[in-house]
């Protein structure tokens, strides 16, 4: 159980994800998707029962296990006063990554942020070209288990395809992707599993 | 833990130098607040010289607590702290690394209040020995609890105003014995001053230490 406030978030969560699968969490507004995914983050702690996530015991192992994750919430963790390089570049470092100025150029490349951008502070790129940046800082880190948060708002139909094309890279690469999304064609497509929360509790896995 | 203090402090001096916060706000203010000091207590320069060691300090603390809430406002916008909470990064690390931001900003802000203390009050500078490490160690001294209690009021909707509760009463020590250590040095009686320098300096690495230790709850719970 994960209690938000003075409720329970999640109250009925019973959930094993295999390595290398797409899981698409569905449900109305508060269903506790967020949660679940803030969970698996280790940015929520456990009030009950027990998690384990790529191996760490959600109460004592969330430390190690943010190394490991990726998130991508409804926020893009960017900085406006940076450059779209340089906030690249700084995700990077903190992830350890080799030889970060490389792979922060490889990770823009692939997402198809234009040169001409790379120089701008992120402050004054739209939403639509943020979110890229802020794929690409997700992508730059390399988790092994990606957690989406409606990753395709904002974006645009070539960006939306380019995230897909991602996801699927991943899951073969052997990553594991946690997807909440109301897009739910194209989220549905992407998903092996797709999971209906309710009122924090699981009601139909299909 | 140092690789991420590095990587925190070099991205919080580049917003700074790219936001020029400190240069257009935080000077000016602390500019202001030496004038106002000025009129308040008569522009007879007799009085202003005997007091200038204690108007700069709490100058320089009513500065810092804009640069700490400034350094703290970086985090919350647009998810930064959990971003940086996923990240995996050593709070420790980031404890260090916002620290040493505020650090160089603040050292830089007093060498331009030096230079304005002398002009404003007439205040002799004499003693840089010990003006200067005093300065040093009364800095961290103040950054290091500043860091911790930034932290801390940062996750809280009533942030602007709790920093200063909780900070100020903390710093109270800090403030006695930097404006003894800088009256000593401005009288040329140093020893004194290199002792009221030596309690600085257990007090500035006390909360040092206590803030590397501390960094973690505070930014899982805060």
């Amino acid at each position: 159980m994960a209690v938000l406030g003075r409720f329970p978030a999640l109250a009925g969560v019973d959930l094993d994800v295999g390595a290398g699968s797409t899981v698409l969490l569905v449900g109305p507004n508060g269903a506790g998707k967020s949660t679940l995914l803030r969970l698996c983050a280790g940015l929520v702690g456990l009030t009950a029962g027990s998690a384990t996530v790529l191996g760490h015991d959600l109460r004592t192992g969330r430390r190690e296990l943010r190394r490991r994750v990726g998130y991508l919430g409804h926020a893009n963790g960017l900085y406006d006063e940076l450059t779209v390089e340089e906030n690249v570049r700084f995700w990077a470092r903190i992830a350890r990554v080799p030889e970060p100025a490389a792979a922060a150029d490889a990770a823009l490349e692939r997402l198809a942020v234009a040169s001409r951008l790379r120089d701008l502070g992120v402050g004054r790129l739209s939403a639509g070209q943020r979110r890229r940046v802020a794929l690409a800082a997700f992508v730059v880190r390399r988790p092994e288990l990606w957690l989406l948060d409606e990753p395709h708002a904002g974006l645009d139909a070539t960006a939306r395809d380019d995230l897909d094309d991602l996801v699927r890279e991943a899951t073969a690469a052997g990553a594991t992707v946690l997807v909440a999304s109301h897009e739910l064609e194209r989220a549905t497509a992407l998903a092996s599993r797709t999971v209906r929360l309710e009122g924090g509790v699981v009601v139909d896995v299909a | 833990m140092w690789r991420d203090a590095f990587a925190v402090a070099g991205r919080d001096l580049r917003i700074e130098a790219r936001s020029r916060v400190a240069v257009n706000q935080v000077v000016p203010f602390a500019f202001i607040v030496l004038l106002l000091f000025g009129f308040a207590l008569d522009p007879d320069r007799g009085i202003l010289q005997r007091v200038t060691p204690g108007l700069f300090w709490v100058t320089v603390l009513l500065s810092a607590l804009v640069v700490v809430q400034r350094s703290f406002a970086i985090e919350r916008s647009d998810g930064g702290r959990d971003a940086l909470r996923v990240g995996g990064i050593d709070p420790a690390g980031v404890f260090l690394g916002k620290g040493a931001a505020i650090l160089v900003v603040l050292l830089v802000l007093e060498v331009a209040l030096l230079a304005a203390v002398a002009v404003l009050y007439g205040a002799p500078l004499a003693g840089w020995p010990l003006l200067v490490v005093s300065a040093v160690v009364t800095t961290v001294g103040i950054v290091a609890p500043g860091t911790i209690y930034g932290a801390l009021a940062s996750g809280l909707r009533v942030r602007e105003t709790v920093l200063p509760l909780l900070f100020l009463p903390v710093v109270a020590p800090v403030m006695i014995g930097a404006t003894r250590a800088f009256e000593a040095a401005l009288e040329g009686s140093t020893g004194a001053g290199w002792r009221w320098c030596g309690l600085l300096a257990v007090f500035a690495a006390s909360y040092t230490a206590l803030g590397m230790l501390l960094f973690e709850p505070l930014l899982e719970e805060s």
